[in-house]
């Protein structure tokens, strides 16, 4: 026995809400009326991703996609669709007359997705060079060996207009362009795989998936700047990118597209791999640079950038493991076509790491210029629990918040810059409304004043300042100058501090303020957090219309701070109570309730 | 292998395109493709793998059957997640499969040619290479 056809219902809790139960059951018994049950197999989903369009219904194996499809609908479909093999055009995503039939990548929805840098993840064996070379591996390499000459590939990556994914955007044509020009016979190239981020796991996920685009990228560099030798930084907790890096490295020398006269071109080129302590300093590229030379990872002022100056003294080309990805891409399929996506002057795609309040939480690659609204909620699937959307942290400790407002910005290096945060790495943090924007900015500033390495005052001081400050107001012993404090100290700090770290520290905390002025306001006023998360400015009460004299508050409370007669309105004792939460979670009534 | 030459890496790479696309490793021409990312390994993908080396084992199908790893999918929300590709079926994507789930595919995916319930996810974008 086997089926003919597949019917998929998207079983997620968006179309679950919108009927897509009696969907799957009605089509369910029109099968068995119409006799097609050991033919036809109906399977209920998880969540296409497409929650906006929903109730979804795919069928199989002709792959249409149907949307917004009613309980009534059933019937039709297995009576037109199944029995006589012609599709519902009024249900089918995809309208056009034109098109035979919508499949999942003519539909724009998917299409929001593309993936470049994340082109073979999840799809290839990342430990068998073989299935790399059928997927275009190596092509690139090809052509820059024997069809282009340095300049060549200096221009076509202009073309592309690839700017910097590893935050700060720079042109990376322009980069190699330095290094390409710097006098010397001794140069370097550097895939920057410190990936120091909070949330942000895109640079692991490329290189535990796709291990050799970056190793093919970066002989692609030596090649255009005239380098030999390349070295990947990677931080020791990534075990499994280290691994997969290494053996990828081993089978590509075994081809000869590493090491000694590559595909007998008499060019030559190797890398090695150099582990990093996991210090998010070491991620700055002066200071990554220093690290790999052997001596503690600390910063240098700058100029001399690597380019023209970097490692040993030599012109270095350093890029980001995201920056690599692309590289192959626009070599083999060139520039003009790479320009065709993004914005004006943000080219190509970007790979987002969605996490926190959020539905589809994983790894999005979206053309630059996809708005926030379409990141959150068509891909991303929108906030669980119907909480309402508060604002999404961007680039890390280094970036700043986006609220609702901004929604339908359009993503990208200057748009993100216009609102106070950056791209970053591309971690991007969902959080809902229990969610407190000053301790969230407690919460990077804590990490950027771990990760000081201490050099520069302004950075040292100025960072461990401002965190007190915040830590104050949450505790409510804030004072409405700690506003003036926070902004002064800030700008000091963006300012006067040596490294990117210390200048772009301050950054959660100005952002937030901008965008949260109020909230501040509240801890510090009113003694009170809106999101009823900081525990000192918090209180448990039960509401008397609500309660109804349970008793099981009492009975769950772990210090005994509850008071109340049977069937009669409970108090809490505030003198007693830990504001452990247990009451709130426990009364069945809703009679308790955060102040 | 020995060193390649231009010539011999592009003939290695259109032999292998049409195995990619088919997908059919040395007769075995069912695939089963685990995701072992990390956060795939830290869902429990290798306890997935392992469930379904020992399923193939004794339902005697290893003959037909490769397993196979991939990196990150992107559905990070539902893993482990596992791609099943075999003849006269449809290419599915099962997330949430744990080493129960993983004896169910291979009983009823590819024993029983019927999907599995409640674990079918859809691929997250579409992408460059043809
Ligand atoms: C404190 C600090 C941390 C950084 N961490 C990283 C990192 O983890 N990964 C990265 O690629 N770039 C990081 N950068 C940016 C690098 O200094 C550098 O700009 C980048 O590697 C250049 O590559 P790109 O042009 O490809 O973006 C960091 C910068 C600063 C100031
Ligand atoms: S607090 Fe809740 S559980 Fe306790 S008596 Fe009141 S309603 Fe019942
Ligand atoms: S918050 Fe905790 S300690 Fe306080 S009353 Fe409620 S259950 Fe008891
Ligand atoms: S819940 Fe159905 S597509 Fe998301
Ligand atoms: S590592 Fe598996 S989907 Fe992310």
């Amino acid at each position: 026995m086997a089926f003919t056809n597949y019917i998929l219902v998207c079983g997620g809790t968006g179309c679950e809400s919108s009927k897509s139960d009696q969907i799957f059951k009605n089509l369910i018994a029109e099968c068995e009326a119409q006799g097609l049950k050991d033919t036809v197999q109906v399977v209920k989903t998880g969540c296409f991703g497409f929650c906006e369009q929903g109730p979804i219904v795919k069928i199989l194996p002709e792959d249409s996609f149907y949307v917004r499809v009613s309980p009534e609908d059933a019937k039709e479909l297995i009576s037109e669709h199944i029995v006589k093999g012609r599709e519902v055009k009024r249900l089918l995503y995809n309208r056009d007359e034109s098109k035979k039939r919508a499949r999942v990548e003519d539909i724009e929805f998917y299409q929001k997705q593309f993936r470049i840098v994340l082109r073979n993840c999840g799809v290839i064996n990342p430990e068998n060079i073989d299935e790399y070379i059928a997927r275009d591996g190596y092509k690139a390499l090809e052509r820059a060996l024997f069809d282009m000459k340095p300049e060549d590939i200096i221009n076509e990556l202009k073309a592309a207009g690839l700017r910097g994914r590893g935050g700060a955007g720079f042109p990376t044509w322009m980069k190699w362009n330095f290094t390409k020009q710097a006098a010397g016979d001794v140069k370097y190239i550097v895939c920057n795989a410190d990936e120091g981020d909070p949330g942000a796991y895109m640079d692991r996920s490329t290189l535990e998936g796709d291990p050799h685009s970056i190793i093919e990228a970066m002989t692609i560099a030596g090649i255009a700047v005239g380098a030999n030798q390349g070295y990947i930084y990677i931080r020791a907790e990534y075990p499994l990118a280290i691994k997969r890096l290494q053996i990828a490295m081993e089978q590509s020398r075994g081809y000869g597209l590493l090491g000694k006269d590559i595909l007998g071109s008499g060019f030559d080129f190797d890398i090695e791999i150099r582990l990093g302590a996991g210090a998010f300093v070491c991620g700055e590229e002066t200071a990554l640079l220093a690290s790999i030379e052997g001596e503690r990872g600390m910063p240098k002022p700058r100029p001399p950038f690597p380019a023209t100056k970097g490692l040993w003294g030599c012109p270095t080309v350093i890029n980001n493991v995201e920056t690599w990805a692309n590289v192959p891409v626009i070599i083999s399929r060139g520039g003009d076509w790479f320009a065709k996506i993004g914005t004006e002057d943000s080219k190509g795609t970007k790979v987002f790491a969605l996490t926190g309040k959020i539905r589809n939480s994983g790894l999005v690659e979206v053309p630059m210029g996809t708005t926030l609204r379409e990141i959150v909620y068509d891909i991303g699937g929108g906030i669980p629990g119907n909480k309402a959307f508060k604002a999404v942290q961007t680039g890390g400790p280094s970036g700043g918040v986006i609220t609702a407002d901004y929604l339908d910005t359009p993503i990208d290096y200057s748009q993100l810059q216009k609102l106070g945060s950056i791209m970053g790495s591309g971690g991007m943090i969902v959080m809902d409304e229990d969610d407190c924007i000053v301790d969230v900015a407690k919460f990077y500033l804590g990490f950027t004043v771990e990760e000081s390495c201490g050099k520069c005052a302004p950075c040292r001081v100025g960072g461990r300042t401002l965190y007190n400050i915040l830590d104050r107001i949450t505790k409510g012993e804030g004072e409405m100058e700690d506003i003036e404090k926070l902004k002064t100290i800030g700008k000091a700090m963006q300012k006067a501090s040596l490294c990117g770290l210390g200048q772009t520290s301050p950054n959660p905390v100005m952002s937030t303020l901008h965008y949260f002025g109020d909230e501040y306001k509240a801890h510090i006023k009113d003694k009170r957090c809106p999101a009823g998360k900081c525990k000192p400015l918090i209180s448990y009460h039960i509401l008397a219309d609500k309660c109804i004299g349970c008793g099981v508050c009492a009975r769950k409370c772990p210090v005994h701070a509850i008071n109340g007669e049977r069937r009669q309105l409970h108090e809490i004792d505030h003198d007693i109570c830990i504001k452990c939460g247990e009451c709130y979670k426990a009364c069945k009534f809703d009679a308790v309730y955060v102040r | 292998m020995a060193k390649m030459t231009l010539e011999e890496l592009r003939k290695l790479r259109d032999s292998k395109k049409k195995e990619l696309n088919k997908r059919d490793v040395a007769d075995k021409n069912i695939q089963i493709i685990v995701g072992m990312g990390t956060c795939g390994i830290a869902a429990g993908a290798k306890e997935t793998l392992d469930a379904f080396l020992q399923e193939l084992d004794e339902k005697k199908l290893t003959e037909k059957v490769m397993v196979t790893q991939t990196g990150c999918m992107g559905l990070c929300y539902v893993e482990p997640t596992v791609e099943v590709i075999m003849p006269d079926m449809p290419d599915v994507i099962y997330g949430k499969v744990d080493a129960e789930v993983a004896r169910k595919i291979v009983r009823k995916h590819i024993q029983g040619k019927a999907l599995v319930n409640d674990h079918i996810y859809d691929r997250p974008a579409a992408d460059i290479v043809e």
